[in-house]
């Protein structure tokens, strides 16, 4: 499980885990459950189209991405946000699916965009991840305290700060970062899973925002390294393990929620 | 392009399009009847998930050799009464809990096609579980697709008033004495059948586009919701069977490979939705809003 070969994947997915936990905690406080999967559903095409035309991957799910975050934040305002995010996720993919009809392949590669793909990984692939990562990472941790603010009580921070619109859009594309950087890792369908799961749940174990942060990362690490172990020993595939323990990790929260009302009712 | 489909003897005697035509229709019917509900009731997000998640079942059916019909709608019929029982406690919850179903569904899926690709002897069947491919239907699904919609169609009328009363105004609801669970249960119903026929016809990942596409866009231009049904109603029929028109025309476009079906039907939808926003932005005053809700109000 340890083998040379897998050092890469163990350390490229704990770093996808590191970032979709903290981007995690907003989607959950933001209750933008939906925007955080239809982004990473709809860039799942530019990955496809990227590797036909034998571009790096990443290029292709960052265009996708751009396009996705303008795209639903365009629809939104004459629209709600969740019909916005079901049009955009659904003009992306039947993008894709001509994409993938036309050129005549489903290839073993698009599967692992959709559900994931941990082996294999290059030693470019894990550098340049990191380094976005610190970048999603920084931005996230400079505005982590209007974020949340707006996130909480919109009408407060439009008081204290002003204009909040720059905060939905710095938001959706930090969303839009994490889902390059996590896809080709974790896959299109599951990456959100990895974002709500561990941060439903670590908001049930504390009150205090930043523990809650903090809990969302750890739990998503943990949720990642389990699938990777889980993965490799049943050799089935790591999305399944990564859907099981993100739900596990809600129905955990829940419990916890349920049985704390129980005992101060 | 489209004018010449007529004429074209084929498109009409041949088998895989008549049947498409049929499965089709009943897909788009019902999912404008149940998509315009979803839409009002807040819960495009919640169609999309059962849609998704009825892949699992699809992707079973495939491996078991059984009508994949039933699959999607065995699969998505549990997960909604399943995520209707659950959402009883707290409603504020329910965006969270329909993306966990999500992701759990969707590893089961991964799980299936896995299977399906090492056991089982059907190859692309991720490709048509997901995407959809309508002319490969087997004509056996005709009369079993053709019951399912008729069910949601009387579901949906029987529960038509209640529910948009409930959508709009629950307390009202309550307060005259509706039986707003059993209302609800039944809509989630009727959602899982609507969704597993668009699944057929469009693929379980692309469902949400016949789902809420064709209901967004009438709803922005119908004053009264029955108006709604019907414009929804003909956006779908329309969307799907020019799709089907078209990609049967494709075939002569780029020779020997036709264009999937499910690119045109949704591009369609997406057209469809943004003349639609165009004309209800010119017409200035929205006065379709009010059966709408406001984001944020």
């Amino acid at each position: 499980m340890f083998a040379p070969f897998m050092v890469h994947a163990w350390l490229l997915a704990t770093i996808v885990a590191l970032v979709s936990g903290a981007i995690g905690f907003f989607v959950v406080a933001r209750r933008a459950a939906f925007p955080a999967h239809a982004l990473p559903l709809g860039a799942f095409p530019g990955a496809a189209a990227a590797s036909l035309l034998g571009v790096n991957q990443l290029l292709g799910l960052a265009v996708f991405c751009a396009l996705g975050v303008l795209v639903i934040s365009q629809l939104q305002r004459g629209e709600r946000r969740e019909v916005a995010s079901a049009l955009w996720l659904a003009l992306s993919l039947a993008a894709g699916v001509l994409l993938l009809s036309l050129s005549g392949v489903y290839a073993q590669s698009i599967n692992g965009l959709l559900f994931g793909q941990v082996l294999g990984v290059s030693r470019e692939q894990v550098v340049s991840v990191a380094v976005l990562s610190v970048g999603a990472l920084g931005v996230l941790a400079l505005f982590a305290r209007p974020l949340l603010l707006d996130s909480l009580s919109g009408e407060l921070a439009a008081a204290a700060l002003g204009r909040t619109g720059r905060l939905e859009w710095i938001f959706l594309a930090m969303l839009a970062l994490t889902t390059v950087i996590a896809v080709p890792v974790v896959g299109a369908l599951l990456v959100f899973t990895l974002m709500v799961g561990p941060a439903s749940a670590a908001r049930a174990f504390t009150n205090r925002p930043w523990r809650a942060l903090a809990g969302s990362v750890a739990l998503s690490v943990a949720s990642v390294w389990g699938a990777i172990a889980l993965a490799y020993l049943t050799n089935w595939p790591v999305g399944l393990f990564v859907g099981l323990l993100g739900a596990a990790c809600y129905v955990s929260g829940r419990l916890r929620s349920a049985g704390a009302v129980a005992q101060a009712g | 392009m489209l004018m010449s489909v007529p004429s074209n003897p084929g498109f009409w005697v041949n088998e895989p399009v008549r049947v498409a035509l049929t499965v089709g229709a009943g897909a788009a019917l019902v999912c404008a009847v149940v998509g315009c509900a979803t839409v009002m009731r807040r819960q495009a997000f919640a169609g999309h998930a059962l849609a998704d998640v009825s892949s699992a079942g699809g992707s079973a059916a495939y491996l078991l050799g059984l009508n994949p019909l039933l699959g999607f709608l065995g699969m998505a019929a549990a997960v909604a009464v399943v995520m209707e029982w659950a959402d009883m406690r707290e409603v504020r919850e329910r965006d969270l809990l329909t993306g966990v179903v999500l992701g759990a569904g969707l590893g089961l899926t991964a799980l299936l096609l896995y299977f399906d690709a090492t056991m089982g002897s059907v190859s692309g069947a991720a490709m048509t579980v997901l995407f959809g491919s309508m002319f490969t239907i087997p004509a056996t699904i005709v009369p079993v697709a053709l019951a399912v919609a008729g069910a949601a169609l009387v579901a949906s009328a029987i529960i038509y008033r209640p529910l948009l009363l409930s959508a709009l105004a629950a307390d009202l609801a309550r307060a005259q004495g509706l039986r707003v669970r059993a209302v609800t249960l039944t809509h989630a119903v009727t959602l899982a059948l609507a969704v597993s026929l668009a699944a057929m016809t469009v693929g379980a990942i692309l469902a949400t586009a016949l789902l809420i596409g064709p209901a967004a866009a009438a709803l922005r231009l119908a004053r009264r919701p029955f108006e709604a049904l019907v414009l929804a109603a003909l956006i779908g029929l329309g969307a799907t069977w020019g799709g089907i028109a078209l990609a049967y025309e494709s075939f002569y476009w780029t020779p020997g490979r036709g264009w999937p079906v499910s690119f045109f039907i949704v591009i369609l939808i997406f057209v469809a939705y943004l003349l639609s926003s165009w004309a209800a932005t010119r017409r200035g005053a929205r006065r379709g809003a009010a059966l709408y809700g406001c984001e944020g109000a």
